[in-house]
């Protein structure tokens, strides 16, 4: 398997981080010397293995559907890059 | 008293109950030292002034029941600590200050100790020589240029260099026993529930937990007796009888049974790293263990499950790193190209590079060839161990195929970067614990590690196995302070 120039192109869009040609050229190279690694789960036969989700072998707990936080707004806003005191703010998507 | 930083934390403890050191003593001692140790880089943000102040108050009315009394420690900067800033290695949380408190390091603070400030890592604990920190590479105090292993690498420079007593480390794939072997430095992973991860910044949430590292085994119980809690902010805390470790560590190991793996006699595995484990072996026969074969047989198939496993969990945790709600924001012409240009500006390439590999094993077409495969050969390897623990107490290993490479040698090869962990990922794949203790030294003089791991919650056994090896090891870590003109 190799992983070419437009699936690199497809997986940054996916990820959402921008990759120019250069970068591209130079993550191909890596994800398939990755890959090639990772294709050795190819020889075993897994076909009737359970797959494992959690290590943690117990059932979620589950917790009263309580009101915890009294208005963190200020705390909440106070990391965001860009805002009007109540909103996040991001460009504009509706014109 | 002098040199006071070459003090166990046991013996800190002991000297602060016993009024013959005071916190304010202590701090600036650690503090001073710091200072005079910047070239090792292992800081990221220091706190020093407010650690005085705090030990000064500390001092005032001491409150020496706590476990920790007035102990200053510096933290990896992956736990989130309220008004300090927290990076996680990264440029795009260069600026994030938490609103809010890990439980570790809650516990921490809440058992007397006090916070000296934040320790490079490599980014969101993606690496294995801290060489992915936004903040610059680590050195590792054993020698000029050498890495000190990754991701805890600041953690394990700091506790080697006597920068910290003691600190705390997280360890997703390795990343507190390997820089703890590549420093002289003792680490735990414990099992996956037995500390909270709530306030951690997430890497790969089915594998990460945080754990102590220490110059000692002793150190090493009484830390994770402090961080060690059941919490309702983690739904995969779990919930058990905890032990009082540093209490009930003790050096009879007589009778206990100890694996051996075959599978770990890697392919162009040094010699000296055969030579260690051998040595290791005898140690753990002189302390009354009995030795036994086992085999792990899916051990080789640990390391590319991993490389699926965690960066497709990775892919999705760092999904939340939008330039919106906290952390760095590039300027983009629309939405989406803000998104675009803030992910690619603000992570390295390692990090861009596990995010891609997870997104491509989770998208559409390749979610069962990859990600669902990678859940069933886990399930393998987890069952590995179940076997084995039907015949032996705790297994011993190596904890890594080699001892501290240079600066710069492995940087551009991702896959002998991953190499370096391939003793330590199947014990998260399990979500065991496990320890790393100093056993020996290379040609160099670098420091090696043996790797105990343990029953699910046997964290006590493995201290215990740890503490009488450690005695008949009797390791002397070579530090010539080669960094302070």
């Amino acid at each position: 398997m190799s992983i070419d120039l437009k699936t690199i192109k497809h997986i940054s869009k996916l990820s959402r981080i921008s990759v120019d040609d250069q970068k591209a050229e130079k993550l191909a190279g890596d994800l398939n010397s990755i890959f090639e690694f990772i294709e050795k789960l190819n020889e075993l036969n897994t076909d009737n293995v359970v797959p494992l989700t959690s290590v943690a072998e117990t059932t979620l707990k589950l917790r009263s559907d309580e009101v915890q936080s009294e208005n963190i707004r200020d705390q909440i806003i106070k990391n965001s890059p860009e805002d009007n005191e109540d909103f996040f703010v991001v460009p504009k998507v509706v014109e | 008293m002098s040199n006071i930083t070459s003090q166990s934390l046991t013996s800190l403890v002991k000297n602060i109950k016993d009024k013959k050191l005071s916190s304010e003593e202590i701090t600036k001692s650690f503090v001073d030292r710091s200072e005079k140790s910047k070239e090792l880089n292992s800081y990221i943000t220091e706190d020093f002034s407010n650690a005085i102040e705090k030990a000064k108050k500390f001092d005032q009315s001491p409150n020496l029941d706590l476990k920790l009394p007035g102990i200053p420690m510096a933290v990896k900067d992956l736990f989130c600590t309220k008004n300090l800033r927290t990076t996680a290695g990264s440029k795009i949380l260069e600026n994030f200050i938490p609103t809010y408190e890990s439980t570790v390091t809650q516990n921490i603070w809440n058992e007397g100790a006090i916070l000296l400030g934040k320790l490079n890592c490599d980014e969101f604990a993606m690496g294995s020589s801290n060489e992915t920190s936004f903040y610059g590479n680590v050195q590792n105090p054993i020698d000029k240029d050498l890495v000190p292993g990754g991701s805890s690498g600041g953690s394990a420079s700091a506790v080697s260099g006597q920068l910290t007593p003691i600190t705390i480390g997280t360890d997703t794939g390795g990343s507190i026993r390997q820089p703890a072997s590549f420093t002289g430095t003792v680490g735990l992973k414990p099992t996956y529930g037995s500390c909270s991860r709530y306030g951690i910044v997430a890497f790969a949430s089915s594998l990460d937990q945080a754990g102590p590292m220490a110059q000692n085994v002793e150190d090493c119980a009484l830390l994770q007796e402090v961080i060690s809690t059941y919490d309702t902010k983690d739904s995969t805390s779990t919930e058990y009888k905890r032990n009082h470790y540093s209490k009930e560590l003790n050096k009879d190991i007589k009778g206990k049974k100890i694996g051996i793996p075959k599978e770990y006699r890697v392919d162009g595995m040094p010699k000296e790293i055969e030579e260690l484990w051998q040595k290791g072996i005898q140690y753990a026969k002189d302390c009354g263990a009995e030795i036994i074969d086992i085999s792990l047989p899916h051990t080789s198939y640990a390391l590319p499950t991993y490389y699926i496993v965690a960066p497709a969990e990775a892919s999705s945790n760092l999904a939340r790193y939008d330039g919106v709600k906290y952390g760095f924001r590039a300027k983009g012409e629309n939405l989406i190209d803000m998104y675009e240009k803030t992910r690619s500006e603000g992570f390295g390439a390692e990090v861009q590079r596990r995010i891609m590999i997870g997104t491509y094993v989770l998208s559409s077409g390749y979610y069962d060839a990859y990600y669902l495969k990678a859940q069933k050969v886990r399930k393998l390897i987890k069952n590995d161990f179940d076997e084995a623990y039907k015949k032996v107490d705790a297994i011993l290993t190596p904890s890594t195929p080699s001892s501290a490479f240079k600066i710069g040698e492995k940087k551009d090869d991702p896959v002998s970067m991953y190499l370096n962990d391939i003793f330590t990922v199947p014990v998260n794949l399990a979500g065991l614990p496990a320890m790393s203790i100093p056993a020996g030294h290379d040609a160099n003089g670098y420091p090696l590690g043996l790797q105990i791991i343990g029953k699910a919650f046997d964290e006590q056994g493995i201290l215990n196995i740890s503490y009488a090896m450690e005695d008949k090891i009797n390791f002397k870590n070579k530090i010539t302070d080669w960094w302070i003109k």
